[in-house]
């Protein structure tokens, strides 16, 4: 016996919903992985392991953990600062948070990438005192770390709003001063919610491309980023190695996926359900 | 005592002068050079040749069927997404059924890769070396390099910006309103238009506001699958790459403020929803604690 | 109209929610459903309404199988017990709504004078206009009644009507519920968790434990003669006492009890504090605690085999913790013993 149902319309928005994401997501991901599969191991590996897609993948993921740490102390102060200070011109700087989101990669590509060119205006004084930003893995770093910066804000943000302000209260009638009270009571809190920021803004690295491409310099061993690579491959009709380095990014986002919810599981041991 | 007069209430975590001066003069500063200044710059450089250059570039045919084509694409995938979302946050929040939480993951795994990654896996079913190139190409019809590749892989992009506003405040409004306005008469259709969508309106807008600028700014996906034919399937993201690289930077800037508006506008959109109560109900993550059946309860 | 349960069961994934229960409820019956959390009771009322479907067994409206009807066209009147009133209607529209989606056509006119009519009987009129967040919880509850009554339902179903009120207004509301049944005649069925509530109200008392019907009759009935432990502590404050019984006479604790009936051997004795008197009879016991409140004394008293009873006593009743006297049961509920 099939289960009736009470609410009507559950075969329409299940269908729709089915249909979509299969033709949509599930087709294209099946497509890839079948091309990367009908490569054979021996082949699959001497691609994905080539010294070239090696340095890569160390280029990307050392830019995006240089990212994300950035972002986790900037985008836990502005996410402090926005929730707890009251301070002329606050709504702006709520709202700006949003633009890296908002602004599509490429035109953040550009106007990072003149700004921080030689003779851009960060550019110039930074080359003053012996730093190149611009075409070199720092480059990719802050490319990066904008485009990921709300991710942390945003998640830390309406926890901190949320967090119940007898506790602190608590900590502060136990005798404990403002440092350990937030680093015992308020950060521990926090971690969750820092976490998710954290693997969000890390995964968006390692898979940005539009914004790094400009800044980048893109030079094999040196600033070319796994991303970047698949496309290459692409561009030299090298479908295969296109496809199987595309498939290592896509494994890698599974990965994190499944990591950020296994921590997540974890840290939410202790807050209440929703 | 004094001192402790000063303010109304007692000093929270924080809240000591120097302290709080420190961290809002930190962050100001930071922000200022790393966010607010790359909008800057975007604006400086498309008028750093006075206002003739700026309007002359934005007159330019290959500029001006960039912007059409990037506003028939949103067109065309953002209410798509739409109706998706909707369905899919209905069927997720309303009803009770197996593989629920496999297909909230399945929903949001566009979020987590790389539009890159996109591009190319859409290249391995139209293009010409993908699952259906060979027919497609006998039956001359043409997806990738054309119009139905760009909006396919800014679909697949944008798939969960709608869902994933609608869902977690659907979960939170739980099926109470839909049973009451059912057990009143009313039919499906009529419970969704008159009780459901009038109490997710702006978390709906909120969705739709948010996808569309990822739908008309995506780069990534759209680079691989359009074939950067110039005047034909260049979106304005790629023109401005295009443009980018021919070092005609007052021409790419020119075009990018065009995009910046944009964001600037969506922005300010965001702010206003949010005032509106939108984009509150957040699920800690995708597959997270597993949805509660809202009715059963005894 | 009437209503019949048939062996009506659910089950939600693994857990059964009712097992096979079965229910007659005469036409204009005010009908309590009565059950500790966890008794079924919510999901026996969303059977009645087609809000669940039942996994087995048979729902009957009047000679009517409605098991299979959906809740659209099954014509009930269902009260949410957080009322589930539409947040951006009026409470005017709210009202009107069940009328606007009906298949049968009203003019303008009629939904409105209909509305003025139904906010007259809840005694809301004047608030058409204003928002659910505008109005008091009390007036809210009212609001939904009203919208469920606009479709003139064959049945009212009310799921913890009460439960979300302030103590007073909940006292107040009850006794309007109870004259406003009694104009409508309408049969109601209400679902609550509060004794006090099902026996204050209703006709008949249906209680519900782990999704089985425990006992049913009028609240005199369930009161006078329940027929099990369950049934007794679930109504009121009791004490259990054990003894043996030989001859309509318990040994309990150094002291007798009477006990009618024919039980015999090992027994569970069931007292009210009401039924319980200080410094009479022959069961010698310890004052523990005494509890003062505007009515009476309350004694806490601990019998020589350890076991406790709570005693009412008169206000001026001379007595101080430690007291040493007898207790004497005036009347018990006796069932016979399992562990």
């Amino acid at each position: 016996m099939t289960r009736r149902r009470v609410l009507p319309g559950l075969r329409l928005a299940l269908g729709v919903t089915l249909l979509y994401a299969a033709i949509i997501i599930v087709l294209p991901l099946g497509a890839l992985v079948f091309k990367a599969a009908s490569l054979g191991p021996e082949d699959y590996w001497r691609i994905v392991s080539s010294g070239r897609a090696l340095a890569s993948y160390r280029v990307t993921v050392l830019s995006a953990l240089a990212a994300t740490a950035f972002n986790l102390v900037f985008g836990m102060a502005l996410a402090w600062v926005l929730v707890r200070y009251r301070f002329p011109g606050k709504r702006f700087v709520d709202a700006l948070v949003d633009l890296p989101f908002a602004l599509p990669t490429a035109v953040a590509g550009i106007a990072l990438t003149t700004l921080f060119a030689p003779n851009g205006w960060f550019g110039e004084p930074l080359a003053a005192i012996g730093v190149t930003v611009a075409y070199t893995p720092l480059g990719i770093m802050v490319a990066m770390a904008f485009t990921s910066l709300p991710f942390i804000v945003r998640t830390v943000q309406p926890v901190l709003e949320d967090l119940d302000p007898a506790l602190e209260e608590a900590a502060q009638t136990l005798g404990g001063s403002d440092a350990s009270i937030f680093v015992r009571v308020i950060l521990p809190l926090l971690a969750p919610a820092l976490l998710a920021g954290v693997s969000l803004s890390f995964a968006r690295s390692l898979g940005e491309f539009g914004a790094i491409i400009f800044i980048a310099g893109n030079q094999p061993f040196e600033t070319e980023i796994t991303a970047l690579l698949a496309f290459i491959r692409l561009e030299e009709y090298d479908y295969q190695a296109a496809a199987a380095i595309a498939s290592v990014l896509l494994i890698t986002a599974f990965l994190m996926l499944a990591v950020t919810n296994l921590l997540q599981a974890r840290a939410l041991r202790y807050t209440a359900r929703g | 005592m004094a001192a402790a007069r000063a303010s109304t209430r007692p000093p929270r975590v924080g809240d000591s002068p120097s302290v709080r001066r420190a961290l809002i003069g930190v962050v100001l500063v930071v922000g200022a050079l790393f966010i607010l200044a790359p909008l800057v710059v975007i604006f400086v450089q498309a008028f750093s040749q006075g206002f003739g250059v700026f309007a002359a570039t934005l007159a330019h045919p290959d500029t001006r069927h960039a912007i059409l084509l990037t506003v028939l694409t949103a067109a065309l995938a953002v209410p798509v997404n739409t109706a998706f979302g909707i369905a899919a946050a209905w069927a997720i929040t309303k009803f009770d059924f197996r593989g629920k939480r496999f297909l909230l993951v399945v929903i949001e795994v566009p979020f987590s890769v790389s539009p890159i990654v996109a591009g190319v896996a859409y290249l391995f079913v139209y293009g010409l070396q993908g699952l259906f190139g060979p027919a497609l190409e006998a039956a001359d019809v043409k997806i990738l390099f054309a119009l139905p590749g760009i909006v396919l892989a800014s679909m697949f992009v944008t798939a969960p910006f709608v869902a994933r506003e609608l869902i977690p405040l659907m979960q939170a409004q739980g099926r109470d309103l839909e049973e009451a306005a059912t057990s009143l008469g009313a039919s499906g259709w009529r419970t969704f238009w008159s009780v459901t969508l009038p109490n997710i309106r702006w978390a709906l807008l909120y969705g739709v506001v948010l996808c569309n600028a990822r739908v008309m700014g995506e780069f990534g996906a759209v680079s691989v699958v359009s074939g950067n034919i110039r005047g034909q399937t260049n979106t304005l993201p790629l023109h401005i790459e295009l443009l980018y690289h021919d070092y005609q930077t007052v021409g790419a800037f020119a075009a990018a403020s065009v995009l910046t508006v944009l964001a600037v506008f969506t922005i300010v959109a965001k702010a206003l929803l949010e005032r509106q109560g939108a984009g509150r109900a957040r699920r800690p993550s995708l597959a997270g604690p597993a949805a509660k059946p809202a009715g059963g309860k005894a | 109209m009437k209503i019949r349960l048939d062996n009506v069961v659910k089950t939600f994934e693994t857990f059964r929610a009712v097992h096979g229960v079965s229910l007659d409820i005469d036409s204009g019956q005010l009908v309590a459903l009565l059950g500790p959390s966890g008794s079924g009771k919510t999901t026996i009322l969303r059977m009645i309404a087609g809000l669940e479907y039942a996994d087995g067994g048979r729902i009957f409206f009047g000679d009517i199988d409605a098991t299979a009807i959906p809740v659209r066209d099954r014509g009930v009147g269902f009260v949410f017990q957080n009322y589930a009133l539409f947040p951006h209607m009026t409470v005017g529209e709210n009202i009107a709504f069940g009328m606007k989606v009906s298949k049968v056509r009203r003019s303008r006119e009629a939904m409105a004078a209909r509305v003025g009519e139904l906010l007259d009987q809840v005694r809301l009129s004047g608030l058409a206009d204003r928002f659910p967040s505008q109005i008091s919880g009390g007036q809210r509850q009212r609001v939904a009644l009203a919208r469920a009554l606009a479709v003139d339902p064959k049945v009212l179903l009310l799921d913890e009507p009460f439960g979300a009120l302030d103590a007073n207004v909940r006292r107040e509301l009850r006794r309007w519920l109870r004259e406003f049944h009694d104009q409508l005649g309408i049969t109601t069925i209400f679902v609550t968790h509060d004794q006090e509530e099902a026996l204050d109200l209703a006709d008949r008392v249906v209680i519900l434990n782990e999704g089985r019907i425990v006992q049913q009759g009028t609240p005199e009935e369930v009161c006078r003669r329940p027929d099990s432990a369950f049934v007794m502590r679930f109504l009121g404050d009791a004490h259990r006492l054990v003894g043996k019984v030989t001859g309509g006479v318990a040994k309990v604790a150094g002291g007798t009890v009477n006990v009618d009936g024919p039980q015999a051997g090992e027994v569970e004795i069931l007292v009210r504090p009401g039924d319980v008197r200080w410094g009479e009879g022959d069961i010698p016991a310890s004052v523990i605690r005494i509890i003062d409140r505007p009515d009476g004394r309350r004694l806490l008293a601990r019998l020589d085999d350890g076991s406790d009873v709570e005693i009412d006593t008169p206000p001026e009743t001379a007595v101080a913790s430690g007291d040493r006297g007898t207790v004497r049961v005036m009347r018990a509920q006796v069932f016979p013993l399992r562990n």
